[in-house]
């Protein structure tokens, strides 16, 4: 297995072996120079340390339970299934973990004004409620295919105090709301601190990010441990920039246990119509960071397709990179139509409607538990509750509802 | 690289400041490219910055984004950049920057590269996502020194950080005047003469001065301190505006022929 030098990751300029990075412009350098320098001086206080985890505690309301699936194990017939409820989280998803943790640092800098990009549009309410809760004037991006499938999400934004900005460039969808989150910030870094949602981005964000999440598998050894005596065999979590996945797998990343990674495939790899980019991507540069990216002959980025829109991303964060290079961490893919079967059958089996985000990872694990012993267990991450999700699910699937 | 330094001596001599016309290769299309770059080199440009488009323009405003989508959407890649390059070669002697993105040029290799822009009559490079502490991925891959590397610094760079990206840099340094992205209206000129002289003090290279820069006013400002004007969004804003105008060319012309006479007699 690893040895602990993966805990030293990145290296001082942000580099996870050759990825990572700060690829921007010089006048974001200044700005991710004084954040860096922020995240090192708070991030290890002990008054930093305290804030964040009593707000962890009664804002967001962890420790987040881990729930064993019995019905949905007995129907796999096979592993046993347990789920780390980050939907269970305020604002229902593990995205609020790291807007806390940011509008906490924004606000130690002296900032006062909070953007963010968002897709699915937990990212946007997570910083929205994080933005009312220290009094922060706030927007945020968002493409407009996404407010059209995320409406709900759209509204609850607007609810709590922020204000959403359209985005109709390119896709209209995530990297898109990045860009242009990218371009304001480059006329604001002033007085204004951008929030990026994934472990992507240039450096420090990706590491930032990682060691906000890493409290969904610090909470889950020890959960499992206690549970069930044992560690688990296989974690399984979605990747879309992969900050839930990396937030779960981190703190098990010197233990014998196996990881997996779930793209989306879309309508299928070999329709073109896909976001696995780690499965099927080549290495390159995307919104600050060297990765593996989805890219035409030219260097010209691709559009990703998902039905979930916080899939729905032709990047991913570079610490995946590393991992995926090193074989320490396994990707597949997963189509819309599994996605959108498992999120029926754990709306069935367990009374929890999932995110179809999350929906990916349980797909997998659906499919993997069968092959396993019974004596096996699988973590997967539940990253978000799917409420947002219904009019989607409505649409594509015969759901009679009537 | 030596044609950039003898434009500036030799604008020196004449008491003319550089006029840096920025243009995104292949828009609307090659053929009108070339014939608005072969105007524009009539009218009096010294130096051209010849944009290679690319899909997720971070640093630009809406109008070279759009500029960017059009050449795109001609299917211009870094090959076609430096075929338009070697065309432009044909009629002028005036120094040619080739100014993008990383990520096409990552892909297309970085020794590929630069070997390509030298035999296509480049002189120089300049990639807007690669800061100094990113660029020797680039730069040791290079088989040698013929193209210069044009860094840009901007206003937010504090005083040790600009000795770290001259030292590194050659040709000419890129003076960022808005904290912003292109395109933005309007240049504070205080700000940049500002920052000019902390430049002036540390290094002796040529500075050029861009971003927010639309009007002979505005130009005529900046000579006053800085060794070269860029403008980039005010010409592509000419074509996107007379796309379909048969004067295209000659209106542009005209433009350039009132940016140069500013830089004049500064
Ligand atoms: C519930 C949920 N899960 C997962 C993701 C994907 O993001 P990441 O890969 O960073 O966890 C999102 C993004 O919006 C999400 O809302």
């Amino acid at each position: 297995m690893q040895n602990n030098k993966n805990k030293k990751m990145p290296d001082q300029n942000g580099r996870f072996g050759i990825y990572g990075g700060r690829y921007v412009g010089e006048t974001l350098m200044s700005a991710l120079i004084e954040l860096k320098q922020a995240y090192n001086k708070f991030l290890h206080s002990p008054d930093f340390k305290s804030e964040f985890n009593l707000l962890m505690k009664n804002y967001v309301g962890r420790p987040t339970p881990l729930f064993y699936a019995k019905r949905l194990s007995a129907q796999c017939n096979g592993a046993k299934i347990y789920l780390k409820r980050e939907d269970l989280t305020h604002t229902g998803a593990h995205k609020i973990n790291n807007t806390v943790g940011q509008i906490l640092l924004a606000k130690q800098m002296g900032k006062s004004k909070i953007i963010a990009e968002t897709g699915a549009g937990q990212h946007g309410v997570a910083t929205a409620a994080a933005a009312a809760l220290f009094n922060m004037e706030c927007s945020i991006f968002m493409g407009i295919k996404d407010i059209k499938r995320q409406a709900p999400n759209v509204a609850r934004i607007k609810l709590l105090g922020a204000k959403v900005i359209p985005v109709d460039s390119g896709s209209a969808t995530l990297k898109d709301a990045m860009n242009e989150a990218i371009r304001y910030w480059t006329e604001a870094i002033e007085d204004t601190f951008y929030v990026i949602g994934s472990v992507a981005g240039p450096h420090p964000y990706p590491a930032m990010v990682r060691d906000f999440q890493k409290i969904i598998g610090t909470e889950a050894k020890e959960q499992i441990l206690k549970q069930t005596k044992k560690l688990p065999d296989i974690l399984v979590a979605c990747v879309g920039g992969g900050s839930n996945a990396m937030g779960l797998f981190f703190p098990f990343i010197n233990d014998s246990v196996e990881m997996t990674g779930v793209e989306a495939a879309g309508k299928g790899i070999e329709t073109g119509k896909h976001a696995a980019t780690l499965g099927h991507g080549t290495i390159g540069i995307l919104h600050g960071s060297k990765s593996y990216i989805l890219q035409d002959n030219n260097g010209q980025i691709k559009e990703a397709h998902s039905i979930s829109a916080g899939l729905d991303y032709p990047g991913v964060g570079p610490e995946h990179s590393y991992f995926k290079d090193l074989n320490r961490i396994q990707y597949v893919s997963i189509k819309d139509k599994e996605a959108l079967n498992a999120f029926k059958i754990l709306s069935e089996t367990e009374g929890i409607i999932p995110a179809l985000e999350s929906s990916h990872a349980l797909a997998y694990a659906i499919k993997e538990a069968p092959k396993r012993s019974k004596e096996d267990i699988i973590l997967v991450n539940l990253s978000g509750r799917g409420d947002k999700d219904l009019g989607i699910v409505l649409e594509q699937t015969n759901l009679d509802i009537s | 690289m030596n044609r950039i330094k003898e434009i500036f001596k030799k604008l020196k001599e004449k008491k003319e400041k550089a006029l840096v016309a920025f243009v995104t290769a292949g828009d609307p299309n090659i053929s009108q490219s070339l014939n608005i770059i072969k105007s524009m080199c009539k009218a009096g440009i010294d130096i051209l910055e010849l944009g290679i488009p690319f899909s997720e323009p971070t640093a630009d405003g809406p109008v070279i984004q759009k500029a960017s989508a059009r050449a795109l959407k001609q299917g211009i890649n870094i090959k076609a950049v430096f075929k338009l390059t070697k065309n432009i070669r044909e009629f002028t002697n005036i120094p040619i920057i080739l100014f993008g993105y990383y990520n096409p040029i990552h892909l297309y290799g970085n020794k590929k590269f630069y070997i390509d822009a030298i035999s296509a009559g480049a002189d120089g490079l300049l990639v807007v996502d690669l800061p100094p502490e990113e660029s020797d991925e680039m730069t040791n891959e290079w088989e040698g020194d013929k193209l210069a590397l044009i860094r840009l610094i901007a206003l937010t760079t504090p005083r040790d950080r600009i000795k770290k990206i001259a030292n590194s840099a050659s040709g000419f340094l890129y003076l960022v005047s808005k904290t912003g992205v292109t395109g933005s209206a309007g240049i504070d000129t205080s700000l940049s003469s500002d920052k000019f002289k902390i430049i002036r003090s540390i290094t002796d290279l040529p500075v050029c001065v861009g971003f927010g820069i639309s009007t002979p006013e505005h130009v005529s400002a900046v000579a006053s301190f800085a060794d070269g004007i860029v403008i980039g969004s005010a010409f592509e804003k000419t074509i996107e505006k007379n796309i379909n105008n048969s004067e295209l060319e000659s209106i542009i012309s005209k433009q350039t022929v009132e940016y140069k006479k500013a830089t004049k007699n500064p």
